[in-house]
C-alpha cells in the first residue's frame, strides 16, 4: 500500500502529534504544581484530528476553534512560545496573557481564536468563508466543535447559512463521547452527529479520529469541495481525550480502565508510526529525531514561560478599543 | 446647506455612498433586500421599513438577505470583520439581540482585548429600538444602557438625520465594534444634510439649545422631546440648555460637566427603564464630579420599570413627555428660586 | 400706504427669528434703511431694517417671541390710514400667512451649482440689472459670509456670491491650492454666467482672489471692493489659520473663531457646530491644509498684490481692530479707504449696515 502523502508531509504530521501530546502532557504535569492560572482544557489523545485537517490548510485559510484548543493552535502554526507563555499569563504571550488558555488568536496564522463559548466559533469561521469569498480568494475556513457543540443553535445556524450560501466552509465534530460529564450517547439525539448534515443539505462523513491518514483523506475531499465553490461538509470525527474536561477532573464519570486501554489501543500517535514503520514510509531514527526536537522545544517553551515577565498595570486598561475618545 | 432629507433617506445615502467608495462594506440581514427565494422580485422591501431599499440593485454581491437565523448571520458578520471587511449587519429590532448577544457580548466586544490587541472587528450593528409605534414588548425596547455596559463596543444614537449619515459612516470606518441604534419614530423625520460624505466624531455631544437656567441631557428621540419641553419652558422664563450626546460609548461626560457647571441643575431624559440605565450612570457622574457645581438635586425622567405596554393608552404613559419633563424642571427651578 | 413689516430671511438656512428688542416704538418716526428691531437667530443676531420710510403704528411681535421667517412684526403707515384699515391689513396678512410662507419656501431665492471643469460650482445669484457684483469670502468661509450684505446690495444690481473651490457646497479637491487656482474658478463662473465686466468685493482671502482675477483679467473687473483683504502686506495672523485649519471639536474651534469677531458673544455653540459642519465634509481638511500651505505658510502671505490696487476704482474696508490681518496693510493704497473703529476681521457681517452703505455709495458712484 502506498500514500499520496511526502515523506516532507509525513514528518510534517507527526512533528504537529509530537508537539501537540508533549505540550498537554506537560502541561498536565505543571498545572499540578499550582504555577498556571485558571484552567486549561487538553488536547491529548485527539492530535490526529488537528493534524489531519490543517495538512490541507495555508494561512489564508481560517479555523474557529473551541476551549479545548491547544492542538487546534500548534497544528495552524501558531507559535508555541508565545502559546506556553500565554497559559502562563505573560507579557509575551501570544495575546500578551489578557486570553489565557482559551483565548488564542493570531490572525496571521489564519487562527480565528479558541473560544470560551461552546459553538460560538460556527458562525464566526462562516463570516471567514464569506470574506474569502467577497474578497475573491480561494481561503477556505473550518469551524471545530466537539459532540456538545454539535448541540448548539449557533452551529445549526452557522451550518445551515453556510449551505444556503455554499460557503467555502467546513465543519469538524470532534466527538471525543463526553460534554463535560455529560456523555454524547445521551445528549444527542441521533445515532451519528453526521447524520445532522442531511437537514442542512450538505454531506456528512464519519471518520476515525484515531486514524491520522483516515481523517486527513476525508477533509482532502471536503476541502476540495469546498474550494471548488460546492459549499460545505459536515465531518464527524470520532476520537477519546486522554484528559478529563479540565485538569482537576476526578473524571468519574468515565468506565474503569477507559483511559488506559485508550492510550493502550486507540494513541493516534502510536498508530501513526506503526503504519508508517509497516508501510517502510518511515524509520525510527526518524521518529526519535523528531521526538528528541519536540521534547526539548517543549522544555524551553516552559522554562522561557516561567521566567518571561508578568503584564504591567498599564496593560489591564489597553486594548479595550483600537481608538476611543473619553 | 439646503437639502432635506429624511433620518431614514439619510442612512441609506450613507451605505450607498460608503459601499461605493469602499469594496469591503457588506450588508447582512433580515430582508434587508427582500425577495431572495422567492418567486417575485429582489429588493421587494430593502428592510423592514424600507430603508436600506435601492441598495440591492446597485451592490447585488453586497447587500445580502439572511434567513431568520440572528446567532448566524449576526456572528458571520462578526467574523467577516476579523477578516478584513467591514460589514453592517441589520438586526431589525433591537429587541432581538435576544436571540444572538453571544456573538456581540461574548465575541466581538472581547477580541480586541483577549486576543492582546491583535485582532481588530470593524463591524456596525444597525437595530430599531424606541418605542411608540404600538409593536409592544417584544418590538419596542430601548437597551442603550444594556450596550452601553459591555466594554469593546461603542454605542451610537443619532437624533437627527444629519448625525445618522455622519455618524453611519464614522461607524463603518471606525475599526471597532459600533452598535448603531435608530429609533423607528425618528425614520421620517427631515432635516438638512450635505450630499457629501463626512463623519461626525464619536463622543462628542451636541449643544442643540443653549440655556442658563437647567441643563437637559438626553439621546436619540428624547432629544425632540427636550426641545419640545425647553420651547415651552422658554416661555414660562426658565431657560433651559438641551445636550444630545449622539453616542452613549464614549460618553462626553466633559460636556455634562461644563454645562452643569454653569446651570447648576441637571434633569436627566431616557427613554429606558430606568434602573442601572444612562439616567443612572449620568447622575452618578455628575454627583461625583460635579457635586460642588449642582445647586438642586438632579431630576431623572425615564420610562418605569415595566417592559414596554401595548395599548396606546398605556404606551403614551411609558413614554417620557414634555410634560413629565417640564414637571422635573419646575421641581428644581423652584427650589433654586426659593434658595 | 400701510407697510407690513416681516420677518427677514437672512441666509439660506434661516427659517425663524427670536425679537430681541424694539429699537423704535410705536408712534416712532422711521426712515428707510433705519434699524427698527433687532433680531436673533440661531446664527447670528441683526437688526431689521425698514424697507420703507412712515411711522411705526403697530407693534405685533414681543421681545422674546420666536416667530417663521415671513411672519408679521409690525406695521408702517406712509401718510394717513385709520385704525380700522390697519385692522384689515392685519387680518387680511394673517389670513394669508400661512400659505404665502411656504410658497416663500418654495420659490425663495436658493443657491445654483454648476460643474465647471470637472468641479461643482455654487453661487446664489440675487437682484438683477446693472454692472453685476461678485462676492468672494474667505479662508474657510462661504456665499452666507454675505447673508446681511447680498440682499441689500442686490437692490440695486444682479449680485452673486460664490463658494470658492475647498468651501461650502462646491467642490472640494484643489490642486494646487494657490490663489490662481481661485481665481480661474471666479472667472469660469463669470464665462459661465456669460459675465464680460463685474464688481468684485472679497473679504480676506477672498480679497486676494479679487485682486488675482483683476491681475489676470483687468478688463473683466470694474472695480474692486476688498475688504479686511489678503494680498495687501506680510502679516497674517498664522496661530489663527493653523488653529483653525487644525480644530476638529468645538472646543478647539472655539478660540481661532473667536478672534474673527470683535464681540466674542457672537461665536455662539450653533455657530460653531455649523462651522464644524463644513470642516467634517470629505476634503475640506486637505483643502484648508493645501491653501494655508500654498497662500501663508509660516504665518507670512506669499502674494502682495499691492501695486494692482488702483488700477481699476478701488474701495478699501477694514476693522480697525482686525486681528487676523492687520488694518494698517490700508494705508498708503491708491483707493478709496474706510476703517471702521472698533471692528474686527469679519466687518460685513458685524458692521454690515456701514459696510453696505459704503459699498453701495461707492458702486453707485461707478459708470
Amino acid at each position: 500500500m502506498s500514500t499520496h502523502l511526502s515523506t516532507d508531509q509525513l514528518l510534517h504530521a507527526y512533528t504537529v502529534m509530537r508537539t501537540i501530546r508533549d505540550f498537554e502532557e506537560r502541561l498536565h504535569v505543571e498545572f499540578a504544581t499550582g504555577e498556571i492560572p485558571g484552567f486549561v482544557h487538553l488536547y491529548a489523545g485527539q492530535e490526529a484530528s488537528a493534524a489531519g485537517v490543517m495538512a490541507h490548510l495555508n494561512d489564508e485559510d481560517c479555523i474557529a476553534s473551541n476551549h479545548r484548543g491547544h492542538g487546534h493552535c500548534i497544528a495552524k502554526g501558531v507559535d508555541v512560545f508565545g502559546m506556553m507563555a500565554e497559559i502562563y499569563g505573560k507579557k509575551t504571550g501570544v495575546c500578551g496573557g489578557k486570553g489565557g488558555s482559551m483565548h488564542i488568536a493570531d490572525q496571521e496564522k489564519g487562527m480565528l481564536g479558541a473560544n470560551g463559548i461552546v459553538g460560538a466559533g460556527a458562525p464566526l469561521a462562516a463570516g471567514a468563508a464569506l470574506a474569502s469569498r467577497l474578497k475573491g480568494s480561494q481561503g477556505v475556513a473550518v469551524a471545530f466543535f466537539g459532540d456538545g457543540g454539535s448541540n448548539e443553535g449557533a452551529v445549526f445556524e452557522a451550518m445551515n447559512l453556510a449551505s444556503i450560501m455554499k460557503l467555502p466552509c467546513l465543519f469538524v465534530a470532534e466527538n471525543n463521547g463526553y460534554a463535560e460529564a455529560t456523555g454524547s450517547g445521551w445528549s444527542v439525539a441521533c445515532k451519528d452527529i453526521a447524520e445532522r448534515a442531511v437537514g442542512f443539505g450538505m454531506p456528512g462523513v464519519i471518520v476515525d479520529g484515531n486514524d491520522f491518514f483516515a481523517v486527513h483523506a476525508a477533509l482532502g475531499v471536503a476541502v476540495e469541495r469546498a474550494r471548488k465553490g460546492d459549499g460545505p461538509t459536515l465531518v464527524e470525527v470520532k476520537l477519546s481525550r486522554f484528559y478529563g474536561h479540565f485538569e482537576g477532573d476526578a473524571q468519574t464519570y468515565r468506565g474503569p480502565d477507559e483511559v488506559k486501554n485508550l492510550r493502550e489501543h486507540a494513541d493516534c500517535l502510536a498508530l501513526f508510526r506503526q503504519r508508517c514503520s509497516a508501510e517502510g514510509w518511515l524509520d525510527a531514527a526518524q521518529f526519535e529525531r523528531i521526538d528528541g526536537e519536540v521534547a526539548q522545544l517543549i522544555d524551553d517553551a516552559v522554562r522561557l514561560a516561567k521566567s518571561d515577565p508578568k503584564p504591567q498595570a498599564a496593560d489591564l486598561l489597553s486594548d479595550v478599543y483600537v481608538a476611543y475618545h473619553s | 446647506m439646503a437639502r432635506k432629507i429624511s433620518y431614514q433617506q439619510a442612512i441609506n445615502e450613507a451605505l450607498a455612498q460608503e459601499m461605493r467608495r469602499d469594496q469591503s462594506v457588506f450588508i447582512i440581514g433580515q430582508d434587508v433586500s427582500g425577495g431572495t427565494g422567492s418567486p417575485g422580485e429582489q429588493d421587494a422591501w430593502g428592510g423592514v421599513l424600507g430603508v436600506t431599499k435601492g441598495l440591492y440593485p446597485e451592490f447585488p454581491d453586497r447587500v445580502l438577505d439572511a434567513p431568520l437565523s440572528e446567532v448566524g448571520y449576526v456572528g458571520m458578520a462578526v467574523g467577516a470583520a476579523t477578516r478584513g471587511m467591514r460589514p453592517v449587519c441589520e438586526l431589525m429590532f433591537v429587541d432581538f439581540i435576544g436571540c444572538c448577544l453571544d456573538q456581540l457580548l461574548n465575541q466581538a466586544a472581547k477580541f480586541r482585548y483577549m486576543f492582546g490587541g491583535k485582532t481588530t472587528t470593524p463591524l456596525v450593528v444597525r437595530a430599531m429600538y424606541g418605542a411608540g409605534l404600538r409593536a409592544a414588548a417584544q418590538h419596542s425596547q430601548m437597551l442603550t444602557s444594556m450596550w452601553t455596559h459591555i466594554p469593546g463596543l461603542k454605542v451610537v444614537c443619532p437624533a437627527t438625520p444629519y448625525d445618522a449619515k455622519g455618524m453611519l459612516i464614522q461607524a463603518i470606518r471606525d475599526n471597532d465594534p459600533v452598535i448603531f441604534l435608530e429609533h423607528k419614530m425618528l425614520y421620517s423625520l427631515q432635516g438638512e444634510v450635505p450630499e457629501e460624505l463626512y463623519t461626525v466624531p464619536f463622543g462628542e455631544a451636541n449643544f442643540v439649545r443653549e440655556g442658563r437656567d437647567v441643563t437637559l441631557v438626553t439621546y436619540g428621540r428624547m432629544v425632540h422631546i427636550a426641545l419640545e419641553a425647553a420651547t415651552s419652558l422658554a416661555r414660562q422664563g426658565i431657560d433651559c440648555e438641551v445636550l444630545d450626546l449622539r453616542t452613549t460609548s464614549p460618553l462626553d461626560a466633559d460636556s455634562i460637566l461644563e454645562s452643569v457647571e454653569k446651570t447648576g441643575r441637571l434633569v436627566v431624559i431616557d427613554e429606558s427603564n430606568p434602573r442601572c440605565s444612562i439616567a443612572t450612570d449620568i447622575s452618578a457622574l455628575v454627583a461625583q464630579q460635579g457635586f460642588s457645581f449642582l445647586r438642586a438635586p438632579i431630576e431623572m425622567v425615564t420610562a418605569p420599570h415595566t417592559p414596554v405596554p401595548f395599548s396606546d393608552a398605556l404606551e403614551d404613559l411609558y413614554i417620557p413627555n414634555a410634560a413629565k419633563i417640564e414637571a422635573a424642571v419646575l421641581k428644581i427651578a423652584d427650589k433654586r428660586n426659593a434658595a | 400706504m400701510i407697510h407690513t413689516l416681516t420677518m427677514p430671511k437672512w441666509g439660506l438656512s434661516m427659517t425663524e427669528g427670536r425679537i430681541d428688542v424694539w429699537l423704535k416704538q410705536p408712534g416712532d418716526r422711521v426712515e428707510k434703511g433705519e434699524e427698527v428691531l433687532d433680531v436673533e437667530t440661531d446664527k447670528l443676531s441683526s437688526s431689521v431694517e425698514a424697507p420703507f420710510s412712515g411711522v411705526l403704528r403697530r407693534v405685533l411681535a414681543l421681545s422674546d417671541e420666536t416667530l417663521p421667517v415671513g411672519a408679521l412684526l409690525g406695521i408702517v403707515v406712509e401718510g394717513e390710514a385709520t385704525e380700522e384699515e390697519i385692522d384689515a391689513v392685519i387680518d387680511s396678512f394673517n389670513a394669508g400667512f400661512v400659505s404665502s410662507s411656504a410658497e416663500t419656501e418654495a420659490s425663495g431665492p436658493s443657491a445654483q451649482k454648476v460643474e465647471i471643469g470637472g468641479r461643482l460650482l455654487r453661487y446664489l445669484e440675487l437682484g438683477e440689472g446693472g454692472t453685476p457684483l461678485v462676492l468672494i469670502h474667505g479662508f474657510g468661509g462661504d456665499l452666507n459670509n454675505w447673508l446681511f450684505n447680498q440682499p441689500v446690495l442686490a437692490a440695486e444690481r444682479r449680485v452673486i456670491a460664490l463658494d470658492l473651490p475647498g468651501h461650502g457646497e462646491s467642490g472640494k479637491q484643489l490642486r494646487s491650492g494657490d490663489a490662481e487656482e481661485l481665481s480661474l474658478a471666479v472667472l469660469a463662473l463669470l464665462d459661465h454666467l456669460r459675465l464680460d465686466r463685474v464688481h468684485l468685493a472679497g473679504h480676506s482671502m477672498g480679497g486676494l482672489v479679487a485682486l488675482t482675477v483683476a491681475d489676470q483679467a483687468p478688463a473683466r473687473v470694474a472695480s474692486l471692493t476688498l475688504i479686511a483683504s489678503a494680498g495687501l502686506g506680510q502679516e497674517i495672523n498664522g496661530d489663527y489659520l493653523q488653529g483653525f485649519a487644525d480644530a476638529s471639536n468645538r472646543n478647539a474651534l472655539k478660540p481661532p473663531l473667536t478672534q474673527l469677531f470683535s464681540d466674542p458673544a457672537l461665536v455662539t455653540r450653533q455657530m460653531l457646530e455649523d462651522m464644524l459642519k463644513f470642516k467634517r465634509l470629505e476634503g475640506v481638511d486637505k483643502a484648508l491644509q493645501q491653501l494655508n500651505t500654498a497662500l501663508f505658510e509660516g504665518g507670512r502671505q506669499k502674494l502682495d498684490l499691492r501695486h494692482r490696487v488702483g488700477r481699476q476704482p478701488s474701495l478699501v474696508i477694514w476693522g480697525s481692530d482686525d486681528a487676523i490681518i492687520p488694518a494698517r496693510h490700508a494705508e498708503g493704497l491708491d483707493a478709496q479707504v474706510e476703517i471702521l473703529p472698533g471692528q474686527g476681521h469679519m466687518v460685513q457681517l458685524e458692521a454690515a449696515e456701514r459696510v453696505n452703505q459704503v459699498m453701495a455709495a461707492f458702486l453707485k458712484s461707478q459708470p
